[in-house]
């Protein structure tokens, strides 16, 4: 434990201002989306990731990497999960974590999003972790203040931690990314994990396809440079990673689709469309699945094919990750 | 006010006429309201006496732009417009008439809100103020509304304003209930079905920003249907803010087959594309929304080739409170009066057109549409006018606008072409430097 804290201090010590190639590293303001991030940088974090994921599994699991610094969750979109692995997350490296849902208060009230980040800005936060159901949402608000963001997620625009923490996953469990075919299948054009994941992974050398049917597929998808498919037989074809996708079911009233049971039929996971993937090929979901719906309960629990509960893991390695990435950047009045 | 009988000589300027094709430096004299001569040789041997003289240094002398798609807010909305500021704004810009739309709270579907506008304008005293009646009831969509007693009472046109008429028997109805009394029926084409859900061009873009798109054959979907009613109406129609490849193509196939029919578009069409979006813009976000670069340049081949008659402002002003949002959250629209003539005149310095084309879309062609006796130079016409620098270039700085809004997507462009002075029924309501007054 001790032999940790002081890599990580050494780790620390030569990063924000002495060695200017470990800042150049990670040189971002902010993380709000997975466009605009190098390869290098990428990788930087996914390795960070690791030795966090290391220290995520002792018993003692904190560090003091970003004690005195203050963390702000700001949710205007429920989420259990993601909010939790923030949390944690900043607070295994030492952080005052608070959580805000605004939405259901301050916005009922009038208050825009700007007005809110204001008023956070004047308590002198050091990083704002924000939802919003508003594609954009996230940048704008990243305007206006003087701590770092992260995005956990903007409307159908880009959630950058899930696509890092994909990425990790694939990287324990494969060795790499280079090479890799990935099939990303269901509602893409609603999807910010499919559009951080597409962005990321081609950056890391994978293959990308994208599986789904027409009304489910942004207008542009094949301007991304991916595969695109219709159907799940030649989608999943030697798939070496198949990542599956929430469907919202609002989406499920014969707007974008007839009913979930055609959904199933032709696009939901199980054993037999699996088939043609490779017989190692992993299966992949954001979380929280739709049992029956975009998966098959049974293989959403098979422990030989699904990483879904080690993707939640390395959910909150990843984040911590980001949060030490962006805070040796970020000013520092102790002299460090 | 201006005396009756007033004369005023405007010398040493360059006459600019589209209905004439004239461009030529001379003189043009005002008496009272009305243009009584004008020419080359006017006062070649000086001015006679009594006569007040305005020495225009060989600037561009032209008839006032007339601009048919304004939206002035009030009555409802006083904090993003009103008459008295969007007045002000048009007469910064060289417009000397507007036509307002009727999407107003309350809208104009009503004999009180045409005669409350008028009365406002009166009041202001300076800039032409005419106004839409409502085509539909409320702007609904749904009952047509009584166009022969706002017609009366001075609207000059019909229309929902920034909303479709989408049904198609309730469009079908207000183009044969126009057509009894020789009414225009302008229309805001797209589909809304497509349209609404949409914040910008479907497209690249927006995949990537992933902001829900609106395809373009929205605009190309309702303009044939369309096309087809007025087939069987015989009414007159006119297409406001052409802003696809697809939809100037209907245009230009339907007068092809001698259809009554008209169109304008508004400068961010044929000077912008999708990509002003960006991050998120929300000065960007337009109704109909900028188009991709192909459709850009249809619409100012459009312009070019006459199918779209005229260049409007699209004037829509917004406050911050509605444009400081998440993207799809922010209200369409952009301010555009006081920044329509330079933006027109880029067509010019582009080499795309001559001075005498982009005039006669901004001035000749709408008070054509409209019947309205201005938008030329010749004796017996409303003396309108707007003296220009074609050449001069400025920044566009909203702070500066004269507009409540500073919503323009042109924030800090360059541009070229300055409004030296506006002149309505003969008085002076803008003159550059020092802020207007009338008279």
């Amino acid at each position: 434990m001790l032999g940790l804290a002081a890599t990580r201090v050494a780790l620390y010590k030569k990063s924000p201002m002495g060695d200017p190639d470990a800042t150049l590293r990670f040189p971002h303001r902010h993380i709000l989306g997975i466009a605009g991030l190098a390869r290098d940088e990428i990788a930087f974090l996914l390795d960070l990731a690791d030795s966090y994921v290391d220290q995520n599994r002792r018993a003692d699991k904190k560090n003091a990497v970003l004690r005195g610094r203050t963390l702000i969750n700001l949710f205007f979109e429920d989420s259990t999960r993601t909010r939790t692995s923030f949390e944690l997350a900043g607070k295994r490296l030492g952080a005052d974590v608070i959580n805000m849902s605004v939405a259901t208060s301050a916005v009922k009230k009038g208050e825009t999003l700007i007005d809110t980040a204001m008023t956070l800005n004047a308590m002198h936060l050091d990083v704002l972790v924000v939802r919003h159901a508003a594609s954009g949402a996230v940048h704008l608000l990243a305007d206006k203040v003087d701590c770092a963001v992260v995005n956990a997620g903007d409307g159908s625009h880009e959630h950058p931690t899930q696509a890092l923490l994909d990425a990790l996953t694939i990287r324990r469990r494969k060795g790499g990314l280079e090479g890799l075919l990935v099939a990303i299948c269901g509602d893409i054009l609603h999807s910010r994990v499919a559009r951080s994941n597409m962005l990321l992974l081609q950056t890391m050398g994978a293959r990308v396809r994208v599986v789904a049917p027409a009304t489910l597929l942004p207008a542009a998808i094949g301007r991304y440079g991916v595969e695109v498919h219709h159907d799940m037989r030649t989608g999943l074809a030697d798939a070496d990673i198949v990542m599956m996708l929430r469907l919202q079911l609002e989406r499920m009233n014969g707007s974008f689709l007839p009913s979930i049971r055609e959904y199933f039929r032709f696009f939901g996971l199980d054993y037999a469309k699996l088939g043609v993937a490779k017989p190692d090929a992993l299966i992949m979901h954001p979380g929280p699945i739709n049992r029956g719906v975009e998966i098959d309960s049974e293989l959403a629990d098979d422990i030989n094919r699904s990483v879904i509960r080690e993707q939640v893991e390395m959910g909150v390695a990843v984040r911590m990750a980001c949060l030490d990435a962006l805070m040796r950047n970020a000013p520092s009045n102790a002299g460090g | 006010m201006a005396s009756e009988g007033r004369r005023t000589a405007y010398v040493n300027a360059r006459l600019l006429d589209p209905a004439s094709g004239l461009d030529r430096a001379g003189a043009l004299l005002v008496e009272g309201k009305r243009i009584v001569d004008l020419g080359p040789g006017l006062f070649a041997d000086g001015v006679p006496g009594g006569v007040a003289l305005v020495d225009c240094g060989g600037a561009c002398l032209a008839p006032g732009l007339i601009d048919l798609r304004v939206q002035l807010r009030e009555p409802g909305e006083e904090h993003k417009e009103t008459i008295e500021s969007g007045c002000a704004a048009a007469a910064a810009g060289g417009v000397t008439s507007m036509v307002c739309l009727p999407n107003t709270s309350p809208p104009i579907d009503d004999v009180s809100v045409v005669e409350f506008i008028a009365r406002r304008a009166r009041e202001v005293g300076t800039v032409k103020v005419f106004a839409y009646g409502a085509a539909t009831q409320g702007c609904r969509g749904e009952q047509i509304a009584e166009m022969g007693i706002l017609a009366e009472a001075g609207a000059v046109a019909f229309t929902d304003g920034v909303r479709a008429i989408a049904n198609a028997q309730v469009m079908r109805r207000a183009l044969a209930y126009a057509k009894t009394f020789g009414l225009l029926i302008v229309q805001h084409a797209e589909e809304p079905a497509l349209a609404t859900s949409g914040v910008m061009n479907e497209g690249e873009i927006a995949t990537r920003l992933g902001l829900a798109g609106i395809t373009p054959a929205a605009e190309a979907i309702l303009l044939e249907r369309d096309m087809r009613l007025v087939a069987l109406t015989g009414a007159r129609y006119h297409a406001a803010h052409v802003a696809t490849a697809e939809g100037v193509a209907v245009i230009r196939a339907a007068k092809a087959r001698g259809l009554p029919v008209t169109a304008d578009t508004a400068p961010p069409y044929f000077l912008l594309n999708d990509t002003a979006v960006g991050d998120y813009r929300s000065f960007a976000r337009l109704s109909p929304p900028l188009r991709s670069e192909d459709d850009r340049k249809a619409v100012e081949a459009g312009l070019l080739d006459r199918t779209i008659d005229c260049i409007a402002s699209d004037h829509a002003p917004q406050d911050q409170d509605a444009k400081r949002l998440p993207f799809a959250q922010a209200e369409p629209g952009a301010v555009g009066l006081e920044t329509l003539l330079a933006l027109a005149l880029s067509l010019v310095h582009n080499r795309r057109a001559g001075l005498l084309d982009v005039l006669r879309l901004l001035s000749l062609r709408p008070a054509e549409i409209m019947g309205f006796p201005a938008g030329r130079l010749a004796p017996g016409a409303p003396a309108d006018l707007v003296l220009f620098d074609p050449a001069r270039p400025w920044r566009i700085e909203p702070e500066r606008f004269r507009s409540k809004s500073k919503n323009s997507p042109f924030d800090r462009h360059p541009t070229q072409g300055r409004v030296l002075r506006t002149v309505v029924d003969g008085a002076t309501v803008y003159s550059a430097g020092a802020d207007a007054t009338r008279g």
